[in-house]
């Protein structure tokens, strides 16, 4: 399952930084940051609940940049 | 600006107005640096907490850490040494510059180049009451009438029922010659309604039409990384760590080392030098210029009517070096015309009189085509038993004569003697009372593009344009001939075509790349086989849509030097940036290493790279393109 957020963040290496840390997140296949289209596109692995791995994506996110938002 | 960057802005000045009274005041000692501290807090101090944010989670190579770190480092230094805190505040508000500098043309640049990719209507017309009420277009059921008013985008795709306009497609097809529609003209969304009022009767849902389909495509077009991106994203990753190590490298290993030798160790100086490391470590003017000159080349691209469908494609574009068309509706008009007529006794016109009776009530293209060429009205009543002979031609009595119009097919089995004929186009050889009575041509019209195309591309470094066709190889040959293509073959069923394909990428070194082009219709396995399947004229055709991974929004051939060079310019763009913002840091980190460059300097290369890279990028967005201006001029006069 693939699904596409709204995403809020200013530099591009924080875009690829969010990337990375949202790849790691259990339960999600791939993740892309478009930092153009301030874009994040998650690959959810199957039998996964996108909801509750978005909340871990977006503490992950938070983590490695802290002024990044994720509208989920 | 957004209020986030206007408040930066603010912080920016107050902090430069604070710090000019400083720079003329005679002050000394605790009282300087407090004062001091007045600016470095108004412009860093986000800088500051975001750093201890940074360490709490663990983040040491983060910039706002670095950035902390050299700074604050050097505000030390001057307490210890120098007695000069206008370095370390300085470092820090043009730090800040150029982080809203980025922000705020990148920021603009993005929406310019979203805009210019977003066709998407907010809304429909529909008429209820003998009012017109605007209404999300996703509610529009298939079979509404909505209505368009001059100056409004057609939000889905449907049939004109009631008015007549002319249309503007330039959006979708990059073409700004204004189109005609009227009552039965199929309209696409996504053109603007010029003139006239049109009541459009939908055929499509919202989410179906042609704008909603290349809306998607588009919004996800950056999100394939070409590999130049991936390069830069790892390079990113790499690189802060590195410089910050070898930073620590350079604050302790040369003093020590000057201990050992018996020298004094100099540890401010330095400590000094591995701070300024730490001003060029962040790889940001890298990390935002290629993924902005790619966006940049893919909005320039959809302005000229051609989409492509991410960076990867557009990079492998870049190496094209060989183009293998598909013939029947990509180079040719696909429409089927009579070129010249061979009696043997008869006058031409009697000629195709005959023919043209005998075909009257066929459909075919080529008996389409033949009373196309002939211009008088057809007297069906002078037609009698006609007879079909499958994938041969026609028997049929014409004036009580028994013609025969057809292939050489159709001459052998009813063994009339005929003529070989070696012209390159298809023949249709017509018999009267079994007696030979002479041939028609019928030939496909080049389009009048295709000749400049194959010469433009192969002046942009193609090395080999290959024609494929199901048609004679005669024909074949003639056509390849006609556009000096390198080679024709003919006679290939569309499997055929894939094996041509797969034989030929076979022989394409590494690195370069095999384009097929084609019209989309029936090639559809082609297409996705090979490296870069452009598909032409695909408006209004799905699966087109869905094969290529490049479209082009109307069929000039033309519009295929005008991708390749986009490509290549915008390659050139990427590259000049990678080599500079590199070449640049690099070079800051060896000046900065044996003392010539100071933070000063450092800060200033890192924000004048980045300003450069981000406008070298902005570049891409435009294309000069082989258009028809000529044929504009001409209908100008």
């Amino acid at each position: 399952m693939k699904k596409t957020y709204r995403i809020e963040v200013d530099c591009g290496n924080c875009a690829n930084k969010m990337e990375i840390a949202a790849g790691k997140v259990e339960g999600v296949a791939s993740a892309t940051v478009n930092f153009m289209t301030q874009k994040l596109i998650i690959e959810f692995h199957e039998d996964v609940q996108p909801s509750t791995v978005m909340e871990q994506v977006r503490k992950a996110c938070k983590k490695v940049v802290s002024d990044c938002e994720i509208y989920i | 600006m957004t209020g986030k960057q206007k408040k930066m802005l603010l912080r920016i000045l107050l902090a430069t107005a604070c710090m000019i009274p400083l720079f003329f005041l005679p002050l000394q000692g605790a009282l300087k640096f407090l004062l001091y501290l007045i600016p470095y807090g108004i412009v860093g101090y986000d800088i500051l907490w975001n750093a201890l944010k940074g360490i709490r989670n663990g983040q040491i190579f983060d910039e706002n850490f670095l950035m902390a770190v050299a700074t604050l480092g050097a505000l030390v230094l001057g307490i210890t040494k120098t007695g000069d805190y206008m370095e370390a505040v300085a470092v820090m508000l043009f730090y800040q510059i150029g982080e809203l500098f980025q922000s705020v043309a990148v920021g603009k640049s993005r929406r310019s180049i979203a805009a210019l990719m977003d066709l998407h209507p907010d809304y429909a017309n529909i008429e209820a009451d003998g009012e017109l009420k605007a209404v999300d277009p996703e509610e529009i059921a298939v079979g509404s009438i909505i209505v368009v008013q001059p100056g409004e985008r057609i939000p889905i795709d449907g049939v004109v029922t009631e008015g007549q306009s002319t249309l503007d497609a330039a959006a979708l097809t990059g073409e700004s010659l204004p189109r005609s529609a009227s009552i039965g003209d199929e309209v696409l969304s996504g053109c603007i309604n010029l003139s006239g009022v049109l009541k459009v009767k939908t055929t499509k849902e919202f989410g179906e039409s042609t704008v909603s389909r290349i809306m998607e495509l588009v919004e996800n077009a950056s999100s394939h990384k070409s590999h130049s991106e991936r390069f830069i994203s790892k390079f990113a990753r790499y690189y802060t760590p590195c410089v910050c190590i070898s930073a620590l490298l350079l604050a302790v290993l040369p003093p020590l080392v000057q201990l050992l030798i018996g020298k004094s160790a100099v540890w401010g100086d330095w400590l000094y030098r591995a701070l300024t490391f730490l001003v060029i470590s962040c790889p940001c003017a890298l990390v935002i210029s290629i993924p902005l000159t790619f966006f940049a080349g893919l909005g320039g691209a959809s302005k000229a009517g051609i989409l492509i469908k991410g960076s990867n494609y557009l990079e492998a574009l870049s190496k094209a070096k060989t183009f293998v068309f598909d013939k029947t509706g990509t180079l040719t008009q696909g429409v089927f015309q009579v070129s010249g007529i061979y009696p043997t006794e008869l006058s031409s016109s009697q000629l195709l009189e005959y023919a043209v009776l005998a075909e009257s009530s066929s459909s075919h293209p080529i008996s389409k085509s033949l009373q196309a060429a002939y211009s008088l009205p057809i007297d069906r009543s002078r037609v009698k038993n006609i007879l079909e002979v499958s994938g041969k031609g026609i028997q049929a009595e014409v004036y009580g004569k028994v013609i025969h119009v057809g292939n050489s097919g159709l001459m052998e089995e009813f063994s009339i003697p005929y003529p070989e004929v070696t012209e390159a186009s298809t023949i249709v050889h017509i018999a009267i009372d079994r007696t030979y009575a002479g041939y028609i041509l019928i030939s496909d019209k080049l389009k009048p593009g295709s000749k400049d195309a194959v010469k433009a591309l192969k002046d942009h470094g193609v090395r080999q344009t290959i024609l494929l066709s199901g048609d004679r190889q005669a024909v074949a040959s003639a056509v390849g001939r006609q556009l000096n293509m390198d080679k024709s073959y003919g006679e290939l069923l569309p499997g055929d075509k894939v094996q041509q394909v797969e034989q030929l990428l076979t022989l394409n070194q590494a690195k370069e790349t095999l384009v097929f082009v084609g019209d989309g219709l029936n090639d559809a396995p082609v297409l996705s086989r090979a490296d870069i399947g452009i598909a032409m004229g695909a408006l209004g055709s799905d699966a087109a849509i869905e094969a290529a991974d490049i479209v082009l929004m109307d069929d000039d051939p033309r519009k295929l030097p005008t991708a390749l060079r986009l490509a290549k310019r915008c390659m050139g763009i990427v590259y000049q940036n990678i080599v500079f913002a590199i070449g640049i840091k690099l070079l800051c980190l060896l000046l900065g290493a044996i003392g010539i460059a100071n933070m000063w300097l450092a800060i200033f290369a890192d924000v004048g790279v980045m300003v450069l890279a981000v406008l070298n990028a902005i570049r891409a967005l435009f294309i000069k393109q082989y258009d028809r201006k000529e044929e504009m001029k001409h209908d100008e006069h």
